[in-house]
């Protein structure tokens, strides 16, 4: 973790690998996802556990350009290309809970 | 109630479920091998269905339906899900029973699917799979509690273990006999559905984490195993370095391993021949069982091992979960000239063959990536062209060492490479021209890992197969037969002195045909050959074996052949032959398969046609310009 500080309100693509976050919401409005099928791909994301408190964490993110990146939510991971991740609004840092049978095996 | 009547009733159960949460395992356990494959009418989505005898001796229609998220589609296989489970597809009977299948390690996404699923109205069961694994990870829940919650019993399945569906069966027997006549009632089109809006997925999201906690829902919790794997799988270098070792890896054993059974078919091939050629006696049956069918199809049958094991690695790589991740690595690459990284699956597929690749861009859920990805998987080297190369390059390239590489393999490898540029270049040219095009998504979910269920491969293997054998029983035999027949009739006028072929309807065809083809360097006997090899590239070998000589009594055409064009044909010739070969106008089973999935003959026809153009042009260019460094 950085000097950054907690709390702040970014979107998904701006997360470092291995940051934590809990969404906000899905902007639905086109302007991130470009045309009429935002809504379309809003509703996915929701569909997809990207609803309002689901905490995420960045598992990878492809190089160049950060894009895709690898979102784990909700006991699922996925991959999503740089506008997807953007049009997910975020709150940095969550109480990061386990994830791992760190230790057992 | 009378139960001879009960268990004269067949009750029709349709499995819904998550992609990756092993629907299709639990199918197989279900059925069996009682199972088949076909599309749904109207539509190129397929259709599995099986069945099997309950211990009442009640038989279950078992409709494998494709994976979603929700009921609100974004694919053609998701559109598929929900007009079926609405009854609204015609052609179809609607499900008397859904059997939703819950990955048991993932519960919360498969418990909202369970919510939307509920409004249908259809009799549900919830089959709570993989639970040994999610067990052994430390998974608890309470299930009376969750059954009560969703009002539908609640079981538990191993779909890759023997046994792991009697739990499913005898809930099925139970429900199933308690309710035929509200199954029948059900199963009647649903009239007033719409699709969920957003905030109800919301809802159905904050209903699902309630009962989630309700139940006491411990979650599985990831092994560290599996977080190092992706911490190297999927790194941007080290995951590309990865997958490039296990792309050559496969192709190096697609070669070696395939050598001895292909070796084991030749000669199998060659014994019948010779059997036949002693048994029958000589005359026109003769001649088209021994040059006309043996022939050709053993020199299709012989690509077999090849396909299985190409076909064996992708299907294990695509159990283990590696793949999306393998298309999470490429997203990039492949976005960059307007394709979607999950083309990668469909593209691999292709240096298989393409119509299984072309198959298998159903699950690209935008239509101008989908199109994209059909329209270039003939550019890979599929592998009914290698004996069209292996050939060429035994007669022309010399088997010299070339560093620590050998010349051959090395030509080899430039052809797969040439085809590789060549449709990034198509697909960039495509992007270009579109360029009003519109944002497409990724959103590709990346499995846990697990390992491959042998089981689950040789189904899947078995399917592949199948698909081979009928295009080989049908439209190879066929054009084996025609061609044999073009190239014996007429018979030769008495006295003649050239080969018989010469004055046959075949001879005549190549010569017309030569007309376009001379200035690319094809000769008459070349020209023939590229005609059947509209049916399957590969036949193009058997076919100037039978153009060459129509004797013909060796089957193994292949290298016979090598000398006789190695004297010949100019170096030229033959280097034009191999470039034209790499855009080869496709098969014609290939564009009827792209007709099928566009749903017209524009696209089969658009690409027919740049096919034939790129190949006219690469072979221009290479017989001119080896022409001019003395190739003649």
């Amino acid at each position: 973790m950085d000097a950054v500080a907690n709390n702040e309100v970014v979107s998904l693509s701006s997360l470092s690998k291995g940051e934590h976050a809990t969404v906000l919401s899905v902007i639905e409005d086109g302007q991130s996802l470009g045309d009429e099928q935002a809504s379309t791909i809003a509703r996915r994301l929701l569909e997809l556990g990207f609803v309002p408190g689901a905490e995420l964490e960045v598992v990878a993110r492809m190089w160049p350009g950060d894009d895709p990146v690898a979102v784990r939510v909700g006991g699922s991971m996925f991959a999503l290309r740089r506008r997807e991740a953007q049009a997910i609004r975020v709150r940095r840092g969550a109480a990061a809970a386990p994830t791992t049978d760190a230790g057992a095996r | 109630m009378d139960a001879s009547v009960i268990a004269a009733k067949d009750l029709r159960v349709a499995l819904v479920g998550l992609p990756n949460c092993g629907k299709t395992a639990l199918f197989n356990r279900l059925t069996g091998s009682r199972q088949k494959v076909a599309n749904y009418p109207g539509v190129t989505v397929e259709r599995k269905e099986g069945h099997f005898v309950g211990p009442s001796r009640r038989r279950y229609l078992v409709l494998d339906l494709p994976g979603t998220y929700s009921l609100s589609p974004t694919t053609l296989d998701e559109a598929i899900t929900r007009d079926v489970a609405l009854g609204r597809l015609a052609g179809e009977q609607r499900p008397e029973v859904v059997v939703l299948v819950a990955d048991a390690t993932h519960l919360a996404l498969s418990l909202r699917l369970v919510l939307e699923v509920k409004r249908l109205g259809l009799p549900l069961v919830v089959a709570l799979n993989m639970s040994d694994l999610a067990r052994r990870r430390g998974y608890a829940l309470d299930r009376e509690r969750l059954s009560r919650e969703l009002g539908a019993p609640v079981v538990e399945t191993v779909a890759v273990a023997a046994g792991g569906a009697d739990e499913l069966v005898r809930e099925l027997e139970r429900s199933g006999a308690l309710a035929p006549a509200v199954a029948s009632a059900a199963a009647a089109p649903a009239a007033d559905w719409r699709d969920p809006t957003p905030e109800e997925v919301r809802a159905s999201h904050v209903e699902a984490a309630r009962i989630l906690k309700a139940i006491g829902y411990r979650v599985p919790l990831r092994s560290r195993a599996a977080v190092q794997f992706d911490q190297v799988l999927m790194h941007p270098v080290g995951g590309m370095l990865i997958l490039a070792a296990l792309l050559f890896f496969v192709f190096q054993a697609v070669f070696a391993w395939a050598e001895a059974p292909m070796e084991w078919i030749d000669a199998g091939v060659a014994s019948l021949a010779n059997a036949l050629n002693a048994a029958l006696p000589e005359g026109v049956l003769k001649s088209l069982l021994v040059d006309g069918i043996v022939a050709g199809v053993g020199s299709v049958l012989v690509f077999l091992p090849q396909i299985i094991i190409l076909f064996f690695f992708i299907l294990a790589l695509e159990d283990s979960g590696y793949l999306p991740r393998a298309a999470y690595l490429l997203d990039r690459v492949m976005g960059s000239v307007g394709l979607s990284g999950r083309a990668f699956i469909p593209l691999l597929s292709s240096f298989a063959c393409a119509i299984p690749g072309i198959m298998a861009t159903r699950t690209i859920p935008n239509v101008r990536d989908r199109i994209a990805t059909i329209m270039i998987a003939p550019l890979m080297t599929c592998s009914a062209r290698l004996p069209v190369y292996a050939l060429l390059i035994a007669a022309f390239i010399p088997d010299r060492a070339v560093g620590w590489m050998n010349l051959q393999g090395l030509v080899m490898f430039a052809l797969y490479f040439a085809g590789i540029v060549s449709a990034l270049a198509v697909a960039w040219v495509m992007k270009w021209r579109s360029k009003g095009a519109r944002y497409h998504p990724l959103m590709l979910e990346l499995p846990d890992y697990q390992w491959p269920n042998l089981r689950n491969l040789a189904f899947g293997l078995w399917e592949r197969v199948q698909i081979f054998m009928v295009r080989v029983g049908g439209i190879i035999l066929a054009m084996m037969v025609l061609l044999w027949f073009l190239s014996s009739y007429p018979a030769p006028p008495p006295g003649a002195t050239g080969a018989p072929i010469e004055y046959s309807f075949a001879g005549m065809l190549g010569r017309a045909l030569q007309v376009v083809f001379a200035p690319i360097g094809f000769n008459w006997q070349i020209s023939i050959a590229l005609v059947p090899g509209l049916a399957a590239r590969e036949v193009a070998v058997g076919a100037l074996g039978t153009v060459y000589a129509m004797s013909g009594n060796d089957p193994d055409l292949a290298t016979t052949l090598t000398p006789v064009i190695a004297q010949g044909w100019p170096l030229a010739t033959a280097l034009a032959l191999l470039a034209w070969y790499v855009f080869a106008p496709q098969c014609l089973s290939t564009l009827a398969v792209v007709k099928r999935e566009t749903g017209g003959w524009r696209h089969p026809l658009i690409m027919a046609g740049y096919l034939f153009g790129l190949a006219y042009l690469a072979a221009f260019v290479t017989y001119r310009v080896a022409l001019a460094f003395g190739g003649g």
